[in-house]
């Protein structure tokens, strides 16, 4: 009887054969602190008598509400610095992007590898095949103290997308059709172990990110994409980091990428998850491109696709923020930043933005947003009322031009 | 008496502590005066230690944000039945010494406001002339418990609950 992906990641740093149910401890590669948990973070370890065991080993990285929006951040943030200087941890401060992002970026997520952050979408590493998995500031304190925590293995949910991606289907879909398929309960606990076949090998590492970013929206513990593709062209990755062909599954879903067409998640739950012509037409008073779910050059690109020659509809706020420095930076090397901004976008510092409603971009009593980021929960955003319907980077681009929520197909003819 | 304060199913984190009142954006003496702010204006100002808090399905759900549940915990909560947990949320509970209860049939019968006590160490609830017995959590997540938060279990032991 084979072993999962998890398992197989699990059982490597165990240094013993473990299967789903069982408890391990294990060392852990990074501990990623954001701003927002810092301070719990460091009263904890305060509360433990211990220092970061391993200073290289824990990452700080100010994005959650960066730039600071009052007195009360401004000195939790000089604290971090302060923190991190004397503990020797590195420290990425503001204007350096969203987190998941720059652990990627920064190679201190890598294939096999354990991350925990203290962040729920730290699935995300899990797109290069690393097992990473969101914590609260205890948790994330304890293994900052120890090099170590507790896990119990995951069952494990197998998500087989084949082929390439429709025309005008986008990763984003893929993903929400996944959080559709699988409700937001239906992998609690539970790996996400996500194939990709028969074309589907072609999706990109910003694509893979995406797909294992939304996992946690069902509920998992981590979302594991089998290595293949870019992946295998950026990493080196170990050859014992797959599943076995005689692994277990507690269960098997498959999608298939050809016949995707354009999700929308409807307010208040992720797993709303309906096809755009639903609700074609609602009218929206912001869109946000941007976060560690797609706030990616690629996202980017397409956005400046459907805006290139058109204006942001009249009355219509559109942010957009990208996920890290590089990613503006490379923006602003290859023209696309001149794009979005001729056609009247707004952009903001690298970080996580308005996502979960505390500066850059809040709703009023209300609105309605179209968000490419992963949550659509009620007062996520702003207001408790406000809505929140989460979509690809190119049904944002395409709603921010008509005012109304519609795809880069409809606009064709009516404004180009 | 203590009382119950019943909410439905996917009670999410935004729900419990809307992020725009962290104790990073708020300052940490007056958090958790904002616990269920927009679902519940009502609700930190007449939270009693010792009220049960009864959630639905997949509770918690969410962010990793330890606060929304710590805000429940400077309140004076001791325990939730809800009727499933989302994974981070429970770790979290655990970790605070909040007590995490299963039990789906129970949260049916109980309604907003009821009366009751919790007997939480031997899992023992009671309505009236009412008993309802709440299966244990797990041993190793009891046996931090134990010891009043896993902080206080590894300060002391060194080491993670059945390690």
């Amino acid at each position: 009887m084979g072993l999962t992906l998890a398992e197989k990641i699990l059982s490597r740093r165990a240094g013993r054969e473990v299967r789903a149910g069982e408890l391990v401890v294990v060392e852990v590669d990074q501990v990623m602190v954001v701003d927002s948990i810092a301070g719990s973070f460091f009263r904890r370890l305060e509360q433990l008598g211990a220092a970061p065991r391993y200073p290289e080993k824990v990452t700080i990285v100010i994005d959650h509400v960066a730039p600071a929006a009052n007195v009360e951040v401004a000195k939790a943030q000089k604290e971090i610095r302060e923190w991190g200087r004397r503990h020797g941890c590195r420290v990425f401060d503001v204007g350096r992007g969203v987190c998941h992002q720059v652990l990627i970026e920064e190679r201190l997520a890598l294939p096999g590898g354990i991350v925990l952050g203290s962040d729920s979408h730290s699935t995300t590493y899990g797109g290069i095949g690393c097992f990473g998995t969101g914590m609260g500031a205890t948790d994330i304190a304890l293994a900052a103290a120890s090099g170590r925590t507790w896990l119990r293995v995951p069952e494990t949910v197998k998500v087989t997308f084949r082929g390439r991606l429709a025309p005008g289907a986008t990763a984003k879909d893929a993903a929400l059709e996944m959080v559709r398929v699988l409700t937001a309960d239906g992998a609690t606990y539970m790996s996400v172990e996500i194939h990709l076949a028969d074309g589907a090998e072609s999706l990109t590492r910003s694509q893979r990110l995406t797909l294992a970013n939304l996992t946690v929206e069902a509920g998992a513990k981590c979302g594991l994409v089998v290595p293949s593709g870019e992946v295998l062209e950026l990493y080196q990755v170990p050859g014992w980091l797959y599943p076995d062909p005689d692994a277990v599954y507690a269960r098997e879903v498959e999608i298939d990428l050809s016949t995707l067409t354009p999700r929308v998640s409807v307010p208040f739950y992720v797993d709303n998850v309906e096809e755009v012509a639903r609700v074609k037409g609602k009218r929206v008073d912001q869109v946000f491109v941007g976060t560690c779910t797609n706030g990616r050059l690629d996202d980017l690109h397409q956005v400046a696709e459907v805006l290139k020659g058109r204006r942001v509809a009249p009355g219509v706020r559109m942010l957009i923020i990208p996920a890290s420095s590089e990613v503006l930076e490379a923006a602003a090397a290859d023209g696309t930043l001149l794009t979005l901004l001729q056609a009247g976008a707004t952009i903001g510092t690298p970080g996580c933005g308005p996502c979960m409603g505390r500066h850059q971009g809040v709703l009023a009593p209300g609105e309605v947003c179209v968000s490419t980021s992963n949550r659509n929960f009620r007062g996520r955003m702003g207001a408790p009322d406000a809505e929140i319907y989460l979509a690809s980077p190119r049904v944002a681009a395409a709603t921010a031009v008509a005012g109304y929520i519609t795809t880069p197909e409809e606009l064709e003819g009516v404004h180009a | 008496m203590p009382r119950v304060w019943k909410f439905g199913d996917s009670i999410n984190t935004d729900d419990i502590l809307p992020g725009k009142y962290a104790p990073f954006m708020v300052g940490e003496d007056r958090f958790h005066t904002y616990a269920f702010a927009h679902l519940r204006p009502e609700f930190a100002a007449g939270f009693r230690p010792g009220d049960l808090l009864v959630l639905g399905r997949n509770a918690g759900l969410g962010s990793s944000r330890e606060y929304a549940p710590e805000a429940l915990r400077r309140l004076g909560l001791e325990a939730i039945v809800a009727k499933s947990y989302a994974r981070i949320f429970y770790r979290n509970l655990v970790n605070l010494g909040i007590v995490p209860f299963e039990a789906p049939e129970v949260v049916d019968v109980l309604q907003d406001g009821d009366q009751v006590e919790l007997d939480i160490a031997q899992g023992i609830l009671r309505r009236g002339a009412e008993t309802y017995r709440l299966r244990p959590p797990p041993a190793f997540l009891l046996e931090a418990l134990r010891e009043g938060s896993i902080l206080a279990y590894y300060r002391k032991h060194g080491r993670f609950p059945g390690e």
